[in-house]
């Protein structure tokens, strides 16, 4: 049982008018070419905080047409990186002195924590923008070592009109990990973000604007993934496709890339990250990234380490401190900075996460601790921190990601049963391994088929560390400056050389 | 009038036999599980070569097994980047040993020039050696980190990839793709193309002399449809990598989704203009594009199909173009003499023709071919060059993968830019001028991934090439070509008293 917060809060924090709510077209918020909106939803009460403009095919195209002529035309990609830089740092600028108001817009939205919001997600994409600003003008192509009289050198040219279509689970991380490094390449482009969560991308747009980002560089049209997300993975005029989101979603993205005009694509999926603790783990620190590393942001998050793996000789004084931790961990109201848990973002992921944890206990899985709905003021979409034991990689619990407050036990004997246990998934987005001994952590570091590894430590993110999948966790990078690759595109300039004196 | 050779040419060069006919997985020549077996045509006579075991997706299925245990639980990826350059190395001692037969080889399959084939082997052999030479170098980074954490990148091999390989340049294409691969570490299953499965199999049979392990490398001959599709959709390839055309391409890329997402690069068709400026090298200009449509009988992706002439010089340049092709030949490609031998097989050639009658019909103007060159058998066609082409023409949009050039002319360089922009291809392109401005300007402007300025076809292992557009995305050659191979891996820790982050 996790333990609540009492929820009559909502006078201690001012509720943010909604200022936005139309799509962001070509510098000016418009209707959307239909007149239709819907409705984003308070995952605390299930109450409608806004309509919002809901933007299909007709407006992603206007879109396009405006980002197409920002490209083409426009003065975006013709200046020097620093340039780009000095508006993006404005921008960031910009993201600073209203970070309260865009906290609570993402805690109304996805019912992230309000003091987390303001605290980390909302100033480190500050940083993100000011990380990217700094690599703007240090874009560099090579000059090549021909083996005959050639002068040769490439060019890393930005690849044009970029559709971003972000999920829901962090609103604004996601917008910045995408777009920034976008800007600093000089493309151009249209954000999709989730349905679910709107209402910060569209701040954020009016922000841009008044960071001198001009017209038609950044444009935002919020809508639904069947409508305008599909109609950017199928457009005929935009370049690149960055996807964040569910694996079956990420199929269809490629595949419309594919069947319209090859875009290039990449994805970043779901994962079934491991989280592997050796007996010579401390057990404060192994429970403690164990339990952070499930809960944060209500197990919304697609490096969650849903499965740990625990070996045997520190089993039992582990698992006892982890559910002793989980039963103390407060869910409530994301507004009160007591709490450390808010609702799940809405009714689908509310319910499918109850089915998953019903599954669990049908498989045979051994429930520790919580499995149930929390029934806070008798509203919202609230979960227990839920902790399963002895659970085999054939259950669907071990299986399928949840995405939600719920943790997979199990024990291990050796370095190797726990190497190929944790490599036994689909997936290959993430993993952790808690463990003092050097040789342990090279090995397992290398052998584990993931695309970060936290070594003593899980959640480490950084803006120059890449992030992103291995195997069906997808492809491509974030962060770091790998990311700017997915916005670039090599040209190779060869020239003969005569006279040189040497090649 | 091109000149053309006499059809009677078996003399001129021993026939190799045919040593290789099998599929070639871990480490063996087998059967196909299902015994069936297809023809290879000599474009030269449009008779059977020989036939070779047609592998579907039950033996795709079999090569991947070896290659997944291969990369698993081998050696390959196990070994120092140093030690597998030195198996590259010995692989590529050993094609420089049989280059005449294997030049033999792709002269019979795909109607390539023998000479050319004897000199471009060795060349295609130095690409093991580049990569081999890069193996032992392939760097992660360590990172500037915010916070108190060591953190590092490892780039490690992708894993099984699967080469899906065109006919037009057999040897170039299977070196160049499996090289990076080998460098890279991961294992792989290649399929040639239907009309080329020859010197594919040779290549199998030397990489086992050189010690490369059992599974790493796999040959499956077959057609795309079943062998082709079954890489592309197979759940346990960790990467395709493409080169063809951009309808297969699609398909590719659609099976790639609909199965495990596995990572994709697509090199595809193009269209690329040649630009000639009032100032260029007349001589030069009009030999580059010759040779841009007409090497390799026009079936390379990067064939400068349209050529932009400025207007000062378009009456001389297209009086010395007729001239210098005038001692063009075109006939058996055995023969020395010869410069162009057959277009690949009856499909290409009937397509081709069918372009001709599209251009005459368009109203472009004939000025020299248009027609089959006189031979009794074989897929020969006349370098064709049409001119007042118009953009919106089928001639000018569209690929023909062979010898038919259409020349169009242009006033200014923002014209230049436009025109040669105008196309839903985006692979190479060349200027002909001697003002560095006017290259500068223009080599920025061209949206395609390889410009030539004052050369053309001017390849080398260092320099990346690929598409913008929709003429794919990936890089082959270069260092880029190794990131298809190789997938990135963080790793990040905790640091203690440190003096600086």
């Amino acid at each position: 049982m996790g333990s609540h917060a009492n929820d009559s809060l909502e006078s201690s924090v001012k509720i943010p008018t909604i200022k936005f709510t139309k799509l962001f077209i070509n510098g000016e918020f418009v209707d959307s070419i239909s007149g239709k909106t819907f409705k984003t939803i308070d995952p605390r009460t299930g109450e409608v905080i806004a309509r919002i403009a809901e933007g299909e095919k007709e407006d992603v195209d206007l879109a396009v047409n405006a980002a197409r002529h920002a490209f083409d035309d426009g003065p975006w990609p013709r200046l020097p990186g620093s340039e780009r830089a000095k508006r993006m740092m404005n921008f960031a600028d910009l993201i600073d002195q209203n970070v309260e108001e865009l906290a609570a817009l993402d805690t109304l939205d996805a019912g992230k924590l309000f003091s987390m919001g303001k605290a980390v997600d909302i100033p480190s994409s500050a940083d993100t923008l000011r990380y990217y600003a700094g690599a703007a003008d240090k874009i560099h192509g090579d000059v090549l070592k021909m083996s005959r009289e050639f002068h040769a050198y490439t060019l890393h040219e930005p690849i044009g009109v970029v559709g971003h279509i972000i999920p829901w689970n962090f609103p604004t991380t996601m917008f910045f990990l995408k777009v920034s490094p976008a800007l600093a390449a000089g493309c151009t482009m249209i954000v999709k973000p989730a349905e679910q969560t709107p209402l910060s991308a569209l701040y954020y747009a009016h922000l841009a604007k008044l960071a001198g980002i001009p017209d038609g560089v950044l444009n935002v049209v919020t809508g639904f993934g069947p409508t305008a997300g599909a109609a950017i993975c199928s457009h005929m005029d935009i370049d690149a496709v960055s996807f964040t989101g569910s694996t079956e979603v990420g199929r269809i993205v490629m595949k419309a890339a594919a069947e319209s005009n090859l875009k290039v694509v990449s994805l970043e999926l779901g994962g079934k990250s491991p989280l592997i603790i050796f007996d010579d783990a401390d057990v404060d620190m192994a429970a403690q990234l164990a339990l952070i590393g499930i809960l944060y942001n209500k197990g919304e998050i697609c490096v969650a380490s849903s499965r740990v793996y625990v070996q045997e000789g520190i089993y039992d004084k582990l698992v006892k401190k982890l559910v002793e931790m989980a039963k103390a961990w407060v869910v409530g109201d994301p507004f009160d900075p007591k709490v450390q848990q808010g609702p799940q973002v809405d009714k689908e992921q509310f319910e499918k996460i109850l089915t998953y944890i019903e599954h669990g206990k049908r498989e045979g899985a051994t429930l520790l601790t919580g499995g149930k709905p929390l029934a806070l003021g008798g509203k919202g979409y609230y979960v227990e921190p839920t902790i399963f034991a002895e659970v085999k990689e054939d259950m669907l619990i071990a299986k399928d990601e949840i995405f939600g407050p719920v943790l997979a036990l199990a024990k291990f004997k050796t370095i190797d049963e726990a190497i190929k246990r944790a490599n036994s998934t689909r997936y290959g987005l993430a993993a952790g391994i808690v463990t003092k001994d050097l040789n342990v952590a090279n090995t397992v570091s290398r052998s584990l088929r993931a695309g970060t590894i936290w070594i003593n430590c899980y959640l480490a993110f950084s803006n120059d560390c890449p992030f992103g999948g291995y195997k069906m966790s997808g492809f491509g990078r974030d962060s770091g400056l790998e990311a700017l690759h997915k916005y670039l595109q090599v040209k190779s300039v060869v020239t003969p050389l005569y006279n040189s004196p040497w090649l | 009038m091109t000149s053309h050779s006499n059809g009677n040419s078996d003399s001129f060069v021993k026939m190799p036999t045919i040593k290789f006919t099998k599929l070639f997985i871990n480490g063996k020549f087998v059967d196909s599980i299902s015994g069936k077996t297809f023809e290879t045509i000599d474009p030269r006579t449009e008779e059977a070569i020989t036939r070779v075991a047609e592998g579907d997706k039950e033996d795709i299925d079999l090569a991947v097994k070896a290659a997944r245990e291969a990369f698993d639980n081998g050696p390959w990826p196990r070994l120092s980047g140093f030690d597998r350059g030195r198996i590259m190395m010995k692989f590529a001692d050993l094609i420089d040993e049989h280059a005449e037969e294997l030049a033999a080889l792709d002269t019979i399959d795909a109607g390539k020039l023998f000479g050319e084939g004897k000199a471009g082997i060795p060349h295609s052999a130095n690409m093991l050696r580049y990569y081999a030479g890069a193996a032992d170098k392939i760097h992660g980074e360590v990172l500037k980190m915010s916070r108190e954490f060591h953190a590092y990148t490892l780039r490690e091999p992708i894993g099984v990839v699967g080469h899906i390989i065109p006919w037009n340049v057999p040897t170039t294409m299977f070196l160049g793709k499996v090289s990076p691969a080998l460098a890279a570490g991961c294992t792989m299953v290649v399929k040639p193309a239907e009309q080329t499965p020859l010197s594919a199999l040779y290549y199998a049979h030397l990489s086992k002399l050189a010690g490369i392990p059992d599974g790493v490398l796999n040959v499956v001959t077959g057609f795309g449809p079943t062998a082709g599709a079954a890489i592309s959709s197979h759940m346990d390839i960790d990467a395709v990598s493409f080169t063809g055309s951009t309808e297969v391409g699609r398909e590719v890329m659609q099976a790639a989704a609909k199965s495990n997402l596995k990572t994709l690069s697509l090199e595809l068709g193009g269209k690329s203009p040649l630009i000639i400026f009032d100032d260029a090298d007349l001589d030069k200009a009009a030999e580059l594009a010759l040779l841009g449509i007409l090497h390799n009988k026009g079936e390379i992706c990067v064939a400068s199909s349209r050529v932009l002439v400025q207007e000062g010089i378009y009456d001389e340049f297209v009086k010395k173009l007729l001239e210098k092709k005038k001692s063009w030949t075109v006939g058996d490609p055995f023969d020395p003499k010869v410069r162009q031998g057959p277009q690949i097989d009856k499909k290409q050639f009937d397509k081709i023709l069918s372009y001709i009658e599209h251009g005459k019909r368009e109203g472009a103007t004939l000025l020299t071919g248009g027609k089959p060159s006189g031979h009794n058998k074989g897929y020969y066609i006349e370098p064709t060059f049409f001119t007042d082409v118009k953009e919106d023409m089928l001639i000018a949009k569209d690929e023909i993968f062979g010898p038919v050039m259409s020349l169009m002319k242009f006033k200014t360089i923002d014209e230049a830019i436009k025109k040669a922009n105008n196309t839903t291809y985006g692979l190479a392109a060349g200027v002909m001028t001697k003002d560095l401005n006017v290259a500068n300007t223009v080599s920025r402007s061209i949206r395609a991934g390889i410009i030539w300025i004052n050369c053309y076809f001017a390849f080398d292992r260092d320099v990346p090439f690929g598409g913008y557009k929709m003429s794919g995305f990936g890089r082959d050659f270069g260092l880029d070509a190794l990131y298809k191979y190789l997938q990135v891996k963080s790793v990040v820790t905790p640091i203690y008293n440190s003096p600086w982050l």
